[in-house]
């Protein structure tokens, strides 16, 4: 009993870790398995039997594809947009004085800290004063703006702890300011504007409450999950669901193979 | 490029200044660095001459004066534009390119070819062929040293100026590299700028040594000379270690000859700062291994030395030689610096002793200046 008690103790950190994990997959894990099952009646919540149905026509459902392209979309060009801006934000506040810098500084954390429900309320106030039709459109602008902030934070991070000798040095060794700009400032400020553009892309593609204030009739995928919700859950939306985990886990796999290989080459 | 190879030419800075608001980092400043040589800019921190150095390099935007290279005006271009190459304390490798694009990075800008080739030379050159698909990171303080002087040096540089470059090695590294970097100007016959604030580095290193102080260049001359002659009270305690005694002159002939502390010392008239009236006064100094010590007992009656008596207060052995601390009328701490060469036993703190020294030795400067001006203290040494 005492040795048993000992070697649990010695695991302790073990078992924490593998516990947490579970807490964090689990959820996943009940989305995959219930993309193999077999329904009796709408609702996917009661496990029948396994099937590959859903898996063989993932777009069976009226509307699933098209919302799920639409906020593939939107996303795509969100995050295009608010890494640009983000990128440029960024540098201008790590690298240049100018006036109002400290309140813009301080204004960009905005969006993050504002509950959500407020910022779709007012953003849909501005857009009906203005006369917006609302849909695509709107609803690109308003994820712009709230991924912008993610972005910066992201970006000025990394460009603060970049050594500014490192671009006198480019310059030093005839790079122009475009080639400097290319070939050192960009690829050193890569890993944050790349890490920016993830979180926006994940912030853009889930993102419900702002996106259903201001979409008018137009559906993303999000909304159309939870408006099925209400009369019935079609399987394939677990064949989604676990379609974009299985691509996510497998794009960080790849690149951390990739890291790996580039760091044992470099050291033969 | 061997067109660059063989016409490079005189470094020569005209009025030149850098002000940033109501500070003035360096004052109105010419200097001419000759073609081919070892040139150090020498001075504590803050003293303006890594400024200096980025107004040759166009890093820093001179406020007044120009700056030219071989005859050619040089003030107005971009540093990618100027034929001169930085080795930059710290390094500044770039971290996300291996060595071999690190130091290509200025062939390729320029379109310069074959790039494989010449920095495979390159890389033998300064001895690192294995690491040529490292990244910085994974190679040591001397590696990335000696990546910095490839990377710049592949560009056959008019001028390469060096910021500090030993500054993070430590003592026995950054001693080899001395040589190494000496041995490479000496094989490529570039003229270099070297920027540090060790004193023995600057002259072990360097044909010409630029002592700057306060953003201006107090004195300049090849090491020895500065060493021998300083001219002013900074040169004389910062290259080094001087003693420097009040004296007042008594009278002037090819000797002059001055009391301090109530004894006379005398010293050659040139080695005086013009004029020397009687009844004016003078800082004589003399460098601590110039001087001899005897015992009081033993020493002989004037032999016509310069002589100085007290008593020692402290006794540092150093291996080779040991340093006295001597309390005398003259000066409450004149430094002695002795050769062990077994001749007798050394001195015990307490002994009556007797300074003499040539006085052909004794410098003398100005009085009016800041006996302890260029003093290192603990808190200067970085």
């Amino acid at each position: 009993m005492t040795r048993l008690l000992h070697a649990l103790r010695r695991r302790l950190v073990v078992i924490a870790g593998l516990l947490t994990l579970a807490y964090l997959v689990l959820p996943n894990a009940v989305v995959m398995v219930f993309s193999f099952n077999r329904p009796n009646g709408r609702f996917n919540y009661t496990w029948q039997r396994f099937s590959l149905d859903a898996w063989k026509d993932p777009c069976g459902v009226a509307d699933l594809c098209g919302s799920l392209s639409l906020s593939l979309r939107i996303a795509a060009l969100a995050t295009l947009g608010a890494t640009v801006l983000g990128t440029m934000i960024a540098f201008a506040l790590v690298r240049y004085r100018f006036r109002a810098r400290g309140a813009v500084n301080s204004l960009i954390f905005l969006p993050m800290a504002m509950p959500e429900v407020v910022m779709a309320a007012s953003l849909l106030t501005l857009f009906l004063n203005m006369g917006a039709e609302l849909g695509f459109r709107t609803v690109l602008i308003a994820h712009i703006m709230f991924c912008l902030s993610f972005v910066v934070t992201a970006v000025k991070a990394r460009v603060m702890s970049m050594d500014p000798r490192l671009e006198e040095a480019a310059r030093d060794l005839y790079a122009g300011p475009a080639q400097t700009f290319l070939r050192v400032t960009l690829p050193i400020a890569a890993p944050g504007i790349a890490a920016g553009a993830l979180l926006a892309f994940a912030l853009s593609f889930d993102d419900f409450i702002i996106t259903n204030f201001n979409a008018g009739s137009t559906v993303t995928f999000p909304m159309f999950v939870w408006g099925s919700a209400q009369r019935g859950t079609p399987v394939q939306i677990n064949v989604i669901g676990t379609a974009m985990f299985a691509v996510a886990v497998a794009v960080v796999v790849v690149g951390q193979l990739v890291a790996d290989r580039r760091k044992s080459r470099a050291e033969k | 490029m061997t067109q660059q190879q063989t016409t490079g030419g005189d470094v020569r800075l005209t009025g030149i200044s850098k002000t940033y608001g109501s500070f003035t980092a360096v004052h109105p400043l010419d200097l001419t660095v000759p073609r081919g040589s070892f040139f150090a800019l020498l001075g504590a921190s803050g003293c303006g001459k890594t400024t200096t150095l980025r107004m040759i390099a166009g890093l820093e935007e001179a406020t007044t004066g120009t700056v030219s290279l071989g005859g050619r005006d040089i003030t107005a271009l971009p540093p990618h534009r100027r034929p001169v190459n930085t080795v930059f304390q710290s390094y500044a490798l770039f971290p996300h390119l291996d060595v071999t694009e690190n130091v290509a990075f200025g062939l390729r800008r320029r379109g310069v070819t074959p790039v494989k080739k010449r920095v495979a030379e390159m890389l033998d050159l300064v001895q690192l062929g294995d690491f040529a698909r490292r990244r910085p990171h994974q190679l040591s303080g001397g590696q990335q040293q000696r990546v910095a002087v490839a990377r710049a040096l592949i560009n056959h540089p008019q001028v390469l100026l060096l910021d500090e470059p030993l500054g993070a090695l430590d003592l026995s590294l950054r001693r080899r590299m001395q040589l190494e970097l000496k041995r490479i100007q000496t094989e490529v016959g570039i003229t270099f700028v070297h920027v540090t604030h060790d004193q023995e580095e600057a002259m072990t290193m360097a044909d010409t040594v630029a002592v700057m102080n306060g953003g201006r260049v107090e004195q300049l001359g090849a090491p020895a000379d500065l060493y021998e002659n300083p001219r002013t009270t900074f040169v004389a305690n910062f290259l080094g270690t001087s003693n420097l005694i009040e004296a007042e002159i008594v009278s002037a002939g090819t000797d002059v000859v001055v009391s301090a502390g109530g004894g006379t010392l005398r010293l050659p008239a040139g080695r005086c700062p013009a004029p020397t009236p009687p009844g004016g006064r003078l800082l004589v100094g003399i460098r601590p291994e110039k001087i001899s010590l005897d015992p009081a007992a033993d020493a002989d009656p004037d032999d016509g030395r310069n002589r100085v008596t007290g008593r020692i207060t402290e006794a540092g052995f150093l291996g080779a030689s040991t340093q006295y601390l001597v309390e005398s009328p003259a000066g409450k701490a004149l430094q002695v610096y002795e050769q062990n060469t077994g001749h007798r036993r050394s001195l015990a703190p307490g002994s009556e002793v007797v300074l003499r020294w040539d006085p052909a030795h004794t410098f003398a400067l100005d009085a009016a200046q800041d006996m302890e001006a260029g003093v290192q203290s603990v808190q200067d040494t970085p």
